[in-house]
């Protein structure tokens, strides 16, 4: 049975013919698309090593059928700099030292892009650390990732007051 | 060096030399998602993917077993079993052939590998292990070490016993005398990235292989092994790994070889990566113990005679159970003095996966017992278990030896908890907490200060050894290589670090490449916390090789003499002329002057022999204390850490932010072991906690509230070690036995303090209820 998708993976559209109704978004993003940034940790939805954003909304990609996502935007770890200019949150990465080995960073990044975005833990350590809790580090890199998530969470806030009124917010909570 | 590189030829200091907090050299790509570990390299035209058949009983015979079914699935090119290995069917990393690739005719855990089915996906290759048939005559097992012990089971290997002076004599004549057990679960790594070997083909009979291995050379023979070829035919490449612990030092030889037998038997690229519920399920762990002892001490606390037993669950083979069990017993004194002492290890076969290495390699469970007898010598005599850790410190006259006729040479304990003390507020908020506790009916609380001393060198002397390649090319760049293998410890950028001190360029002028058997051979396993200590010295050993021509050279072709020839930052001081090094490194490559050198590191002064249990097997010690307070609620046995405040002794550290993330780790890894990581066998032998839904891993939000980390920053080594530093993989591995202990005060609260409530590990709350249960009743 062949089944065809067609949906935006960081801003580039992608028709997608899929001859397995059961790929998940994980395995179509790492093994058919050349994306291989976002990891595989658990391949069942409880380490966080896949987090993508699917219209703004983090999501563990392995739980995610691939057939599910026509018409979806995907934002992946590929996706957030702009040519050599880190996005904010991996900027604060490297500066907090928030990762050892590396394998879950993508996740944690994804993870935390999304939840300034949810606005919901503010600057508040430990709604940070309950929000980012779905995503471990086995490196055991959580003092920095805090910090790194608080300190981008801060930018993101300075720099969302003066634009208040800006039409694009209401797109973004939606 | 290309236009977008220039180095600053009038610097000061180079840039990300030795003593500085630079990001980890992959940090850009591990946050853009461009670091590649060997999943995401692009797999070449026609790659085959191969799936495991377990076994399903803790101990069998096989009776039959039939794989038709499996070979006729769709997709199915190849089914393996355990007679298809060509070379030796065995990948014992100790030699002593305990440990087949696929069990033949006996199956001796459950989840042992069985068969491998390669497949066009892996997909297809999980659907078609499905269709095995193979039928069992059981028989007589025993997973558990008690279990194990009780059913005559032998040990996997010699044990081993430390004795110094006469413990019965000591035990007799002790005024106070106390016995008791101890149970210390094990641990699963949960490296983030799992097992994985990508085998390629080569002409003849060469394979390459690309594994997520701690020890590049040892898979690079065991895949000899297994397919029998020499070594040379065989090459190994690690560019990085997504964790190890431990649980890559020779866990991956199975994947690594079977990989390697498909690939050469089809002549197409295999690639193996097993699920996590396999991959916890077949792979070794760290290893559970049983602790026995019996111990003679003073009215004041002083230990006078120490007797103790350290079993251990090892699984079915040796793996590397021997010097696992032999490094529980070299930590069983911790910091502390014993008179008389005799400590023996009883390494236990049981009928579960072969148990490895993990961060400590069983120090911390030899360390524990050490704790836990403080622990119970203190509410003995009423008294704060930290009066009882100062007065038995190692120190003094007479006082310096170990069980194992070490001498301890370096002690800088006494002053790491002087510190701590002050800092953490320890004193006042002990009291405090006995205030607290006096007037809380269900929340108690506890705080605990606990030391850790931690042997730094192989015990097997022969490991403290290392290469390293370096080159330098002509427009100035260099090329880093050497033994060590990065899974996240931060090994290359602290190598690299000491290369560019030692070169005075910037590092940015260093390319580390990935570990490879091919450029330096017979490496030793990235482990013992030993990484940087023996990498780094063969790097500035190969620097130093050139360098010492490139003296030479400029000393003869200017004809000045060599002390005025000097390395500074990115430039060459010649006599009163100066050269940027680029310059300097091209004069040399046209005076023919050999710009690559292989350096080599072996770690003086030790020596150890096993069989008198004598000698000095550690170079050095690293040293560090914590003091963490809990919160416990006595209805549910919940509990939450309120605050940890670590001081730790990394010497005069390669990279403080480095070596604080490692202390850090190491602290909410031993916090897991401690308190949530549980494992679980059912009673017909099977791992049930083979996912991170059932085995709990600490998340962020598990992590202390407040958490204070301090380096020792006025510490250095009195060794000769790279720059003075230390090592500091797996010492704070053992800083949260503070935690455990904390729990432990919560919970003697409910006693008055005067019953050890003596918590087994991981202290779950349901163990944690079940002590507040046992003091209640007895209250
Ligand atoms: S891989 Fe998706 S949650 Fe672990
Ligand atoms: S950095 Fe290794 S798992 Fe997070």
């Amino acid at each position: 049975m062949s089944l065809s998708i067609s949906l935006a993976i960081n801003g580039r559209q992608h028709d997608v013919a899929l001859n397995d109704p059961r790929v998940t978004l994980l395995d179509l993003l790492r093994e058919r698309l050349d994306l291989p940034g976002t990891k595989k940790g658990c391949d069942r939805g409880q380490c966080g090593a896949c987090t993508v954003l699917v219209d703004g909304r983090r999501i563990n990609s392995c739980l995610a059928l691939a057939a599910s996502m026509d018409g979806a935007e995907i934002t992946t770890i590929e996706g957030l700099a702009e040519g050599d200019e880190l996005h904010p949150v991996q900027a604060a990465f490297i500066e907090h030292d928030a990762f050892q080995c590396g394998y879950c960073t993508p996740g944690q990044i994804m993870s935390a892009v999304g939840l300034i975005k949810e606005g919901m833990a503010g600057d508040d350590p430990e709604r940070v650390r309950e929000l980012m809790s779905g995503n471990i580090c086995r490196c055991g890199a959580y003092q920095g990732i805090t910090e790194a998530v608080l300190e981008a969470g801060r930018k993101a806030a300075e720099n969302a007051q003066p634009q208040t009124g800006n039409p694009d917010t209401g797109k973004d909570a939606a | 060096m290309n236009k977008s590189f220039k180095p600053d030829v009038n610097a000061e200091t180079v840039d990300g030399g030795a003593h500085v907090a630079r990001p980890h050299d992959s940090a850009i790509k591990h946050v853009t998602g461009k670091a590649i570990y060997i999943d995401d390299m692009a797999e070449p035209a026609g790659t085959l993917h191969a799936y495991l058949g377990l076994s399903t009983r803790a101990h069998a015979r096989i009776t039959s077993m039939d794989l038709a079914r499996v070979r006729a699935a769709p997709g199915v090119k190849l089914v393996l079993t355990g007679g298809d290995v060509p070379g030796i069917n065995d990948i014992s990393p100790a030699g002593l052939n305990d440990e087949p690739v696929l069990a033949e005719g006996e199956v001796k855990f459950y989840g042992q590998p069985v068969f491998c089915v390669v497949a066009e996906t892996r997909h297809l290759a999980r659907k078609a292990a499905q269709l095995a048939q193979i039928e069992y005559e059981d028989l007589p097992y025993a997973t558990d070490v008690v279990a194990a012990i009780e059913a005559g089971h032998d040990h996997v290997c010699t044990p081993l016993t430390l004795k110094r002076g006469d413990v019965d004599a000591g035990l007799a004549r002790a005024p106070n005398r106390l016995k008791g057990e101890m149970r210390v679960g094990g641990q699963d790594h949960f490296y983030l990235e799992g097992h994985i070997s990508m085998a390629i083909p080569g002409e003849d009979d060469e394979v390459t292989v690309w594994a997520s291995t701690q020890h590049p050379s040892e898979i690079q023979h065991m895949v000899g092994h297994a397919l029998g070829v020499p070594s040379h035919s065989v090459n190994v490449q690690v560019r990085r790994m997504g964790g190890g612990f431990g649980g890559k030092e020779t866990q991956g030889n199975q994947f690594a070889a079977l990989a390697a037998i498909a690939a050469k038997k089809l002549n197409v690229p295999v690639k193996i990566r097993p699920d996590r519920d396999d991959d916890m399920s077949i792979t070794g762990k760290r290893h559970d113990f049983h602790i026995d002892y019996d111990v003679g001490y003073d009215d004041d606390g002083r230990i006078l005679a120490f007797d103790g037993t350290f079993a251990a669950r090892c699984g079915f083979s040796a793996d590397l159970s021997g010097p696992v069990t032999d490094r529980a017993l070299f930590h069983a004194d911790n910091c502390y003095y014993y008179e008389d002492v005799r400590l023996a290890s009883r390494p236990m076969m049981t009928n579960t996966v072969s148990n490895t290495a993990f961060r400590g390699f069983g120090g911390p469970q030899g360390l524990i017992g050490a704790e836990r007898v403080i622990e119970e010598i203190a509410y003995k005599l009423g008294r704060d278990p930290l009066d009882i850790r100062k007065i038995n410190f190692y120190g003094g006259e007479g006082r310096n030896l170990t069980p194992y006729h070490q001498t301890v040479e370096d002690n800088i304990i006494g002053r790491i908890v002087e510190e701590l003390e002050e800092s953490s507020d320890y004193q006042a908020r002990r009291k405090a907490i006995v205030a607290f506790n006096e007037n809380s009916p269900v929340i108690r609380k506890g705080i605990a200060l606990t030391p850790v001393k931690f042997g730094i060198s192989f015990t097997a002397t022969w490991y403290n050894q290392a290469g390293a390649l370096v080159h330098v090319y002509r427009d100035g760049s260099l090329h880093l290589n050497h033994g060590g293998t990065e899974m996240g410890q931060g090994l290359n950028t602290k190598v690299a670090q000491a290369l560019a001190e030692e070169f005075q360029v910037d590092f940015a002028m260093i390319k580390i490449t990935a570990t490879n058997t091919g450029k330096v051979p017979n490496t030793s396993a990235t482990a013992a916390s030993s990484g940087t200590d023996l990498n780094a010295m063969a790097a500035v050993n190969a620097a130093r090789q050139i360098k010492e021509r490139l003296v030479d050279f400029a000393s003869e072709k200017y004809s000045v003499p060599k002390e005025t020839i000097v390395f500074e930052p990115n430039r060459v001081r010649v006599g009163n002329q100066v050269f940027s090094f680029a310059e300097f490194i091209d004069q040399a490559y046209m005076a023919r002057v050999q710009l690559s050198a292989a350096g080599f590191y072996k770690t003086p002064k030790i020596h150890w022999d096993r069989a008198t249990g004598k000698g000095r097997p550690f170079y050095y010690y690293a040293y560090g204390a914590a003091v963490s307070e809990v919160s416990v609620d006595t209805l549910t046995g919940e509990y939450q850490v309120d605050r940890a405040d670590i001081l730790h002794d990394v010497g005069k550290s390669l990279n403080p932010a480095i070596d604080k993330g490692q202390v850090e780790g190491a602290f909410i890894q031993g916090m897991g072991w401690l308190t949530t990581e549980e494992l679980w066998w059912d009673d017909k032998g099977m791992l049930r906690t083979h996912a991170p839904s059932t085995y709990k891993i600490p998340l962020a939000s598990d992590r202390p509230r407040i958490f204070n980390v301090k380096l020792a920053d006025w510490s250095e080594n009195r060794e000769m070690t790279i720059r003075r530093s230390k090592a500091v993989g797996e010492p704070p591995f053992m800083l949260p036995v503070s935690v455990l202990e904390a729990i432990s005060m919560a919970v003697a609260s409910i006693g008055d303090y005067r019953t050890c409530p003596c918590l087994d590990a991981p202290a779950t709350p349901e163990r944690v209820l079940m002590a507040v249960e046992r003091l209640k009743a007895g209250a």
